[in-house]
């Protein structure tokens, strides 16, 4: 199968601090990859590679068999980490939708646009937030309405950077669902950073495990094997677990 | 009162307004969403400069200063974009640097100091078909730009998505800043070099209050520039009053209106 993704031995360098060292990595189209590791293992920045918004310092980036700049920018679905919105930018949660779907910030939208991003909202069950402005929504709904800016130009490859970033637990299990169902209907790729283990061992074709080198990478049972975890975090079990075992001491 | 606008130096003021007032209050909705209206109004004292440099010359001082202008903010945009200095700093620096140079230049020609005043407080009814035609080609410019309205709305709204569909952000950058410095230019002879940044944001800042769409906020934003050259010309003649400043004034009271009128957020 043809690889969505290769990375060959990609370094990336800000000043003299290495984000990520001696990279390779191949990814087969159709994939659901969960990428883990702690913060600041440069999970975000593998994801920049692949969007082309960072440059290696070192090694080569290929995305669906071209140099990532050279992919066009309709075939990559992106959700970026949450960030703070400017909340003083006048705007329509379907303005927001649209803007994925001409790369440019609608003036008006024609009845075809209007129904194309109408249709990404109800792929996140968000029709109701529409015509609601931006500055009004709450985190959950900013991120589904995001998910769905993603979805609207029917892209080949997903990029989500913490996606499940303030959604409660029902919305999360629903991402999920959409993710799958979006994949199943469209054989996409889907490469997704999330701190939720469980889910990812649950939902992943692969786990990646990242700590500025490939720790592991494969199907979930393998990567997320004690030996990586250990190698990744500097401890083994889930930190849910972690917090379980001590608040039932306290008890 | 349209009886005002039968006279030809009124219908040469009139026309100058509303050519400045559109792309003025247009451009306005970046410059405000964008947090850059401390750029107008250096780029406005630096205009000074260039229209000191203009009179020194014996040149046409709006054709000395739009180039000089335009420089001048290619600078501040290429500092910020180079350094870790704020843009706030980039434009101190090169502010008072030209109104250093406009300063000694006036002062080596002072014949021409009584012309200066007329940019620094603004003198519409003084405008010379050669300020005219600046104003024109700045507007035509303009005109050239609206294609790349969605590109720059986009980039205000997130300059990281903008960057992943592959826009050129940082090209649009400069020609967003280099229209700016244009448009502060050809309105400096209407409002005053004191006034201008006024004159970029209120109509923008207005606009803002009640739109919900960025759309909405630009169009919403010319409309209540181009009322407020109609309206302060109007006013400036029947009260004889100078008409920059009148421009203002009308203009203030339509953001106070608008602040009355808005919904509460
Ligand atoms: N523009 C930058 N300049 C300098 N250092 C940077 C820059 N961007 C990221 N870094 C550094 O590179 C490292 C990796 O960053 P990255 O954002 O990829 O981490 P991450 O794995 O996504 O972390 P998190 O889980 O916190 O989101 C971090 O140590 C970060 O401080
Ligand atoms: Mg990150």
């Amino acid at each position: 199968m043809e690889a969505a993704v290769e990375f060959e031995n990609v370094s990336v360098r800000y000043g003299s601090y290495t984000a990520l060292d001696g990279v390779s990595l191949r990814i087969p189209e159709g994939a659901f990859v969960a990428i883990i590791g702690p913060n600041g293992a440069g999970k975000s920045t593998l994801l920049k590679l692949i969007l082309g918004l960072l440059r290696p310092s070192e090694g080569e980036v290929r995305v669906f068999g071209r140099p990532a700049l050279k992919v066009p920018a309709e075939w990559l679905g992106y959700v970026a980490q949450f960030k703070t919105l400017d909340r003083s930018f006048p705007a329509l949660a379907l303005e927001l939708v649209a803007s994925g779907l001409r790369r440019r910030w609608p003036f008006r939208l024609s009845a075809r646009e209007r129904e194309a991003a109408l249709a990404a909202l109800r792929r996140v069950r968000g029709e109701e937030l529409a015509d609601r402005r931006l500055s009004r929504l709450s985190g959950g709904e900013l991120q589904r309405v995001y998910l769905a800016r993603a979805f609207v130009r029917r892209p080949r490859m997903l990029l989500l950077d913490e996606p499940a970033t303030g959604m409660d637990v029902l919305g999360e299990a629903d991402m999920y669902r959409m993710l799958e169902q979006y994949q199943r209907e469209h054989r996409a790729t889907v490469l997704m950073i999330t701190h939720d283990w469980e889910a990812a061992r649950y939902h992943a074709t692969h786990v990646l495990v990242l700590n500025r080198r490939v720790i592991g990478f494969g199907p979930p049972e393998r990567a997320l094997s004690d030996e990586c975890l250990r190698r990744a975090f500097g401890h083994v079990g889930h930190p849910h677990e972690l917090s379980f075992s001590v608040e039932r001491r306290d008890a | 009162m349209l009886e005002v606008f039968a006279l030809p130096f009124m219908q040469r003021a009139l026309l100058a307004g509303l050519l400045v007032g559109a792309t003025a209050s247009y451009f306005g909705v970046f410059v405000v969403q964008r947090r850059m209206s401390f750029l107008g109004s250096g780029l406005a004292h630096a205009a000074l400069g260039g229209v000191a440099l203009g009179l020194f010359l014996d040149a046409e001082p709006l054709f000395v200063a739009l180039p000089f202008t335009v420089l001048i903010a290619l600078l501040i945009a290429w500092v910020r974009e180079r350094t870790e200095l704020g843009g706030d700093t980039a434009v101190g620096i090169f502010f008072s640097l030209s109104v250093a140079l406009g300063v000694v230049l006036l002062a080596l020609k002072s014949e021409y100091a009584a012309d200066a005043m007329a940019f620094l407080f603004g003198s519409i009814l003084a405008v010379t078909p050669a300020d005219l035609w600046a104003m024109v080609l700045v507007a035509l410019a303009s005109l050239l730009t609206l294609p790349v309205w969605g590109r720059w709305a986009y980039a205000t709204f997130d300059r990281d998505l903008a960057r992943a569909d592959r826009l050129p952000v940082l090209f649009d950058d400069y020609l967003l800043t280099a229209m700016v410095a244009a448009v502060v230019v050809s309105a400096v002879k209407v409002v005053g070099i004191l006034l201008v940044a006024a004159f970029l944001v209120i109509p923008a800042a207005s606009a803002r209050l009640f739109a919900r769409t960025f759309a909405q906020m630009t169009l919403f934003s010319i409309l209540f520039g181009l009322f407020g050259v109609v309206a302060g010309l109007v006013l400036s003649y029947l009260y004889d009053v100078p008409s920059g400043a009148t421009i203002i004034l009308v203009e203030s009271g339509i953001f106070l209106l608008s602040l009355l009128a808005s919904p509460k957020t």
